[in-house]
């Protein structure tokens, strides 16, 4: 019964997001309390639902390329021939979690102009520290008789990567994406300070307007998303954990 | 067979393998034993180029060993080591299959080579095949390990201290295994151990290897008789050499014609064992009888009292 209760409080979380997303006008009367007389209780300027979704596309978006960037790159610098950029590539990552986003965004929209394009930069290079370091843990700490019996068993170096580097090493990746992704959802909302849509415009709104139901909505979609995207993942690491084997 | 010539290795102009020449007979078990740090894994992995020598060449049936890409030879050349290294994220069956999928054997000949390793290394295959390698003992992983290596069926098997994490009486069972299992397939086995009962259980010849050199190389019990080298005895131990020889002796060779009372012992047992039963039995004489049950003499106290003595 006890183990139930965390699912059932997840299902419980999707359905009243999703309901109120769908129709955030019957949670009117919860939210009317927080605001002057006669200021919106309810985000007036566009639909919730679809700022919620191009929220979540430009996370994914930008937690899609830092994974793919983020795996190769950690990829290359385990393989013998890629050895010397280890340090450069840690370098260049941690300069990327390093750097604010909210400079990144300023340096990149005299580049690329307003809208999703500089938030996505900012994200991609705020996400990429996670999945790297993740990666790099994952490839370089696989069980050595492991991977001499691989060598052993006539594996190329290209074969024992795909069949027996990467598929142990998952869980591991997979908990850099999680981070990564986490990281981003939240940080996405100053996306829109220079006008992508994202949820931070409610969040916007509503600190332009002094109203607090705005600010409350918006930041409770984000960590609504957050909470559930991060069990989510959670849940597909411990899965491929245990397809890896627990040895 | 396998011929090492003059092989080499050096690591920051140390040799680790210093000088190495020996030539292994085909369908024998050849033990290599030394202490840690000997060389004796370095000349193994040699064989299957997992090291490459710094000089000296192998040849495997007269072929160079260098004559085709590292990885394609060491598909042909089975592989064993110490803790198994099965790979976790596959079943049982699909770590057997491992060399003949890289081979690029069809699905069926594969299917039906892993049911013929499973039932040969007593693993149900119907049960044992699907299941992850963490769902099984020490010696089930131990014997897939064996089993995986085996797959492709090569020629020359390798092993790298096998038994090493199994504890004793599983040890032993694996030993007997192993040694049925050459003789089903006549697989040349190239074992290397730090373990000299082990090595006088198995080998057919040892090589003794201190500091990169080979000290000696030879059957079991020449290495008792004329040891090389002071090492050489130090590693067989003086209390032991008497046992060591019975060790490493069939019971067959000392059989007399004769009659002897109670339970009979099999001729392919080893001295050791018929002078353990007498002494334990308080007799002097035991029946012999041959594997197939047919009774071939007696071998008595006095007679392995005399294989057991120092050569004349």
């Amino acid at each position: 019964m006890r183990a139930w209760l965390p699912t059932i409080l997840r299902g419980l979380l999707l359905l009243v997001l999703i309901a109120f997303l769908v129709t955030p006008g019957s949670f009117e009367p919860l939210l009317r309390p927080l605001v002057q007389p006669n200021a919106p209780a309810i985000y007036n300027q566009g639909s919730l639902l679809a700022l919620t979704l191009l929220h979540l596309r430009t996370v994914f978006i930008a937690t899609l390329v830092a994974t793919v960037i983020a795996v190769l790159l950690a990829i290359l610098v385990t393989r013998s021939f890629g050895a010397e950029f280890l340090q450069l590539s840690r370098s260049l990552v941690n300069i990327g979690q390093t750097f604010p986003p909210v400079a990144v965004l300023a340096l990149a929209v005299p580049a690329v102009g307003f809208g999703e394009k500089p938030t996505l930069i900012a994200l991609f290079l705020y996400g990429l520290l996670p999945i790297f370091e993740n990666t790099l843990t994952g490839l370089t700490n696989l069980p050595r008789s492991v991977m001499e019996a691989a060598r052993g068993a006539g594996m190329t170096d290209f074969q024992r990567l795909l069949q027996i580097e990467l598929p142990l090493s998952l869980p591991v990746i997979v908990a850099g994406i999680r981070l990564s992704m986490v990281i981003s959802l939240s940080t996405a909302t100053i996306g829109s300070t220079v006008a992508a849509k994202t949820l931070g415009e409610v969040i916007i709104a509503g600190l332009q307007s002094n109203n607090l139901a705005f600010i409350l909505q918006g930041g409770l979609i984000v960590g609504a998303l957050a909470v559930l995207i991060y069990d989510g993942l959670s849940a597909a690491e411990a899965m491929l954990t245990r397809r890896a084997g627990s040895t | 067979m396998i011929e090492i010539e003059a092989v080499t290795k050096l690591y920051d102009d140390v040799a680790v393998v210093d000088n190495v020449s020996m030539v292994i007979e085909p369908r024998t078990v050849t033990v290599v034993v030394g202490t840690s740090g000997s060389g004796k894994t370095t000349l193994l992995r040699m064989i299957n180029r997992l090291v490459e020598p710094s000089s000296g060449a192998i040849r495997l049936d007269g072929e160079d060993n260098r004559s085709i890409p590292g990885h394609e030879l060491r598909r042909r050349i089975g592989y064993a080591i110490q803790g198994h290294g099965l790979f976790p994220h596959r079943t049982v069956a699909e770590n057997i299959a491992t060399v003949p999928g890289l081979l690029g054997w069809e699905k069926s000949r594969i299917a039906a080579k892993v049911e013929e390793l499973l039932t040969l290394f007593q693993l149900d295959p119907k049960m044992f095949g699907s299941r992850y390698p963490h769902e099984l003992s020490g010696g089930q992983q131990q014997r897939v390990g064996v089993a995986r290596a085996l797959a492709a069926e090569p020629n020359v098997l390798l092993m790298d201290e096998p038994f090493g994490a199994l504890d004793p009486i599983i040890r032993a069972k694996a030993q007997d295994d192993l040694l049925a299992i050459q003789k089903h397939f006549g697989t040349t086995i190239v074992l290397v151990t730090h373990d000299m009962d082990e090595a006088f259980y198995l080998a057919d010849k040892i090589a003794v290897m201190d500091k990169g050199r080979v000290l000696q190389y030879g059957p079991p019990a020449e290495l008792v008789r004329a040891p090389a080298a002071p090492f050489v005895e130090t590693l067989i131990g003086d209390a032991e050499r008497p046992f060591r020889l019975l060790s490493a002796a069939k019971i067959g060779a000392a059989v007399e014609p004769g009659e002897a009372d109670g339970e009979p012992i099999g001729e392919d047992g080893t001295q050791q064992e018929a002078l353990a039963d007498l002494l334990w039995s308080g007799r002097k004489a035991l029946p012999v009888v041959s594997a197939s049950g047919a009774p071939m003499g007696r071998v008595t106290l006095d007679a392995l009292l005399k294989c057991a003595a120092r050569p004349q």
